[in-house]
């Protein structure tokens, strides 16, 4: 599509959807896994990076190779059920505060705000530790959800205030359109861009969130993600005993995630805003 | 016909070499949208002779290149916008200038003090952070060495004074003043060095009738007391008629037409200024006005020929296939039209 | 007075609401969640030790569950809660008996708050100012490196950046203690040894911080820049011929500025956050420690202090940054 064409020619989308891509695969790879992830002593332990094991193997006798495609794999599954869920949560905030107006809005906003004041970390850190040993990805993810919301319910509630006062949907309104269709065809079609942009940033946010909360202990450890693979190299002390592929394999492997998703998110969301686009052509 | 300073020095003559001068001048807007390249001539080949002391104006519909123009007179070209062609050529006392072969700095110190520029849009574009006597002093110190902050705002105070305006006013930001107050402030800062030169884009618009005409007699005010000349670029041809010496009719990037105000509302010869002047309302006829059919071409793409051939009544064969040049038709009267010509 | 009504009044009572509710939350989110603290608590002893008799499990529950304030009713423990918090009161810490919680906090209050308050200082107006630069010339090649460094280290979370300082600078090359606020053993006093080693221990984290907050703050100057360039008085001012420094300095960064104080307000609770964070990677004697050894201990009681604590803290500290910003803008201050 003339779309992608056109955001392929930003370097930054580019380099991005192509390293996406290659860890996409490297995560389904992760179904032809010759190993059971859950299982430990597998393997010999801390062996270092050779034929047989590319990455080498790590303290509780897992091959890195694998265990890094199923982290990737999970790890995205957390980001993309928090993203989905919480723009589902945006979305309806923001339309609701955006069209309604008036005191609804000013509620809604409140809400929303709060949530942005108050230091999340805490309160999701207090939040795991009372849920962690059950703790699976599903409820990970939804409980990076529910605080992941708040900032793009604002942006997506300004776009819905300009469009409100467009002329369209004054004539909507006039010609005895209902409210939730109005919304969901007239709406919808602005605003899907945007909710993709915010989708890309929440996810690489959640991803972030999850590694932080996985190294203090405070998820289900015994699934493999990019953060228990990390906790667990630590609760090891690999740096100490010199395992850096242990270490360095969800390092490296989650800085690529993080800095992909955001230039993917950027290119996307600067191609959307029509400011920055001719900017970026008028002026060479 | 002639008119003094305001200092009582030599008189001027209309055959003084003009103040402002330019050739051929051509400015286009590149633009690449997605791979493909587009050309909009805003500016197509202007030829201009402006005096000392006289009220120049500029008419033309929306979009066909008269804040272009401007910005090529005030030797403000910047991407986007590139100079394709012509030369503008200021006189300073004793020798022409061409404007773009200035530097940057030496462009920058003729700003305010030779020529100054009043921007469409006026409301916005004082410091909204910062009083008007900042505002004011910024301006002074770029320009006026030597000056202590004490000495500027008593020259701005003093300045706001000569032209009827609230010293009080200095003390506000932007955001507490009105509109009209604000186009005001403006134009009383653009004569605040005493520019020989001073061009105005639309200072009219967006205001209404009664400060409107606060604004056009500002603008005299400060024309005959400096003595100097005044570019002014507006469509509404009721502003042109009150203040105007000179206007020039523009279309499509070129000058068509360009006469004395009585001439031009007089006497149009370019069918587009007969449309144009037809138009207004006239005391006391009723009857139902015209104005030209269908709608300027775009910039981008436009017609062989003379631009306007496509909604002329009537056309020649050379309408369509040849640019009519700008020529004098009688003493301070210039057209450019086939037909016009052969009348 | 309208300045009072529209703008002071109603920001005075967001604040409030926002710690009512956000304290609120912190005493009910345990007692909603399935899981039990005391009975968690007591499972991860006996998951310790050896076998205890019943009756002093009855009694250890019964301690516990006064220790975490669930004695009486909902609403009665609603009320205790909100009087023990107004004395300043968090109960006591759990594994380091009976050390009171809102002593331990008051111990690494200092160390949170001297990194915190430099480095935001540090990166805001550092990041600001460069940034705004950047954003003026923004065609020329150390513009456009700095951006192009920014993109790389800016999505990065605070934990995975701090991780890589450590490997890069206290491990690979050690130039830098890999945890601790001071030496083993070194007094608190007010001379430079001490002063000295301060500084050598939080470096790190302090650079940490930084940088990842810097490029934070480059970024959105940067992009908040380029929109103000063309902004109708900046365009003005050029026309004018003002002078180039004056207009990157009054026109350009002086308004750009103004979103930018909004945005530091917004962002206090995620830069606290980072802080924490970072100084739990450090080893970092300040609040980030102490709350890392509530989790690893189940301190319960520590981290409900904690975070009652630093939803009262940043709610003020937001306020302040509201209060100040009418100073900076007087379309604000003159409505």
């Amino acid at each position: 599509m003339k779309v992608f064409r056109d955001l392929f020619r930003d370097y930054r989308f580019a380099v991005s959807f192509c390293v996406l891509c290659a860890l996409l695969i490297f995560a389904c790879l992760s179904f032809f896994a010759p190993y059971d992830p859950t299982l430990w002593h597998v393997v010999p332990r801390d062996l270092r990076p050779s034929r047989a094991h590319l990455l080498g193997t790590d303290s509780n006798g897992q091959d890195i190779f694998w265990t890094a495609s199923f982290a990737v794999r999970n790890s995205v599954i957390v980001a993309l059920i928090a993203g989905v869920v919480s723009r589902i949560i945006a979305v309806l905030f923001g339309m609701i505060a955006g069209y309604k107006g008036g005191n609804t809005d000013r509620v809604l906003m409140f809400i929303s705000d709060s949530l942005l004041v108050i230091p999340l970390f805490l309160i999701i850190v207090l939040m795991a530790m009372l849920v962690r040993a059950s703790m699976n990805l599903v409820t990970l993810g939804l409980l990076l959800a529910l605080f992941g919301w708040a900032w793009d319910a604002r942006v997506i509630r300004s776009l819905i205030l300009s469009l409100r006062t467009r002329e369209f949907t004054e004539t909507a309104i006039l010609s005895g359109a209902r409210t939730l269709p109005l919304v969901l065809n007239e709406y919808m079609p602005y605003a899907m861009p945007l909710v993709f942009s915010t989708l890309i940033n929440n996810m690489a946010w959640a991803i972030g969130l999850e590694m932080t909360l996985a190294i203090l202990g405070l998820t289900n450890v015994l699934i493999p993600t990019l953060g228990t693979m990390l906790y667990w190299a630590i609760n090891y002390h690999a740096i100490l005993l010199g395992r850096w592929w242990w270490v360095l394999t969800p390092v490296v492997l989650s800085v690529l995630l993080f800095v992909a998703l955001y230039w993917m998110s950027v290119s996307v969301s600067e191609y959307l805003d029509p400011r920055t686009r001719v900017q970026r052509v008028g002026a060479e | 016909m002639v008119k003094t300073t305001f200092m009582g020095e030599w008189p001027i003559l209309n055959t003084e070499p003009p103040i402002l001068r330019t050739e051929g001048l051509k400015a286009f807007y590149v633009l690449d949208v997605h791979g493909v390249q587009k050309v909009v001539k805003a500016v197509n080949e202007v030829d201009l002779n402006i005096r000392e002391n006289e009220v120049y104006g500029i008419a033309g519909e929306s979009g066909c290149g008269k804040t272009t123009l401007l910005k090529a007179l005030y030797g403000a070209i910047e991407p986007p916008l590139r100079l394709m062609g012509g030369t503008v050529y200021y006189r300073v006392p004793g020798e022409e200038i061409d404007v773009f072969m200035l530097s940057a700095e030496e462009k920058r110190r003729l700003r305010w003090e030779y020529i100054a520029y009043i921007p469409q849009g006026s409301m916005s574009v004082l410091n909204p952070v910062t009083k008007l006597k900042e505002t004011y002093q910024d301006f002074i110190s770029s320009h006026v060495t030597g000056k202590t902050r004490a000495d500027a705002f008593k020259i701005a105070a003093g300045h706001m004074a000569e032209l009827g305006l609230p010293r009080k006013l200095l003390d506000a930001y932007p955001h507490q003043l009105s509109g009209g107050m604000r186009q005001r402030v403006t134009i009383a800062l653009a004569a605040l060095l005493k520019p020989r030169i001073m061009i105005a884009d639309e200072p009219t618009t967006a205001l209404d009738v009664v400060v409107q005409r606060g604004v056009v007699q500002l603008l005299r005010d400060i024309q005959q007391r400096l003595g100097n000349t005044i570019i002014l670029v507006t469509h509404d041809m009721g502003v042109q008629a009150n203040i105007a010496d000179r206007v020039a009719i523009m279309y499509a990037g070129k000058i068509i037409e360009e006469a004395t105000t009585e001439e031009i509302f007089g006497n149009p010869l370019h069918p587009y200024t007969r449309y144009l002047i037809q138009s207004l309302p006239k005391f006391g006829d009723k009857t139902a006005r015209t104005s030209a059919p269908g709608s300027p071409p775009s910039l981008m793409d436009l017609p062989s020929g003379c631009p306007f051939h496509l909604r002329c009544p009537d056309t020649l064969e050379t309408c369509i296939e040849q640019m009519p040049p700008l020529v004098a038709v009688a003493s301070s009267h210039r057209v450019a039209c086939w037909l016009a010509r052969e009348r | 007075m309208t300045f009072l009504k529209r703008y002071l009044i109603p920001r005075l009572i967001q604040y409030f609401l926002v710690i009512f509710l956000g304290i609120t939350a912190v005493f009910f989110i345990p007692r909603f969640l399935p899981n039990d603290p005391v009975v968690q608590t007591v499972a991860a002893l006996q998951a310790r030790g050896s076998s205890v008799d019943p009756a002093t499990i009855d009694q250890m529950v019964a301690d516990l569950t006064e220790l975490y304030g669930l004695e009486g009713s909902l609403l009665q423990q609603y009320g205790a809660f909100w009087r023990r918090l107004l004395h300043a009161d968090f109960g006591v810490s759990f594994f380091q008996f009976p050390a009171p919680v809102s002593e331990l906090i008051a111990a690494a209050l200092p160390w949170t708050l001297g990194l915190l308050f430099v480095t935001t200082v540090i990166s805001w107006t550092g990041g600001n100012l460069i940034g705004g630069l950047a954003g003026y010339y923004n065609r020329k090649r150390w513009s456009r490196a700095l951006d192009g460094v920014s993109m790389v280290i800016r999505p990065l979370p605070y934990y995975i950046f701090a991780f890589a300082l450590l490997l890069m600078f206290a491990w690979a090359i050690k130039w830098f203690p890999t945890s601790g606020g001071i030496g083993i053993g070194r007094k608190v006093a007010l001379n430079w040894p001490f002063i000295k080693d301060v500084l050598w221990h939080s470096f790190l984290p302090a650079l940490s911080l930084t940088i990842l907050g810097g490029a934070i703050w480059f970024q959105t100057m940067k992009l908040i820049v380029q929109n103000v360039n063309a902004e109708d008085f900046v365009q003005y001012a050029q026309l004018g011929g003002v002078k180039e420094d004056r207009i990157v300095s009054r026109y350009v960064i002086r308004n750009a500025m103004l979103p930018q104080i909004t945005a530091l307000a917004l962002a206090l609770g995620q830069i606290f956050s980072g802080a924490l964070i970072t100084e739990i990677v450090f080893s970092y004697p300040g609040l980030g420690g102490l709350l890392y050894n509530a989790i690893v201990n189940g301190d319960y009681n520590l981290i409900l202090g904690i975070t009652a604590l630093s939803i009262i803290a940043i709610t003020t500290a937001i306020l302040v940054l509201d209060l100040l910003y009418p100073l900076f803008d007087p379309r604000v201050r003159y409505m």
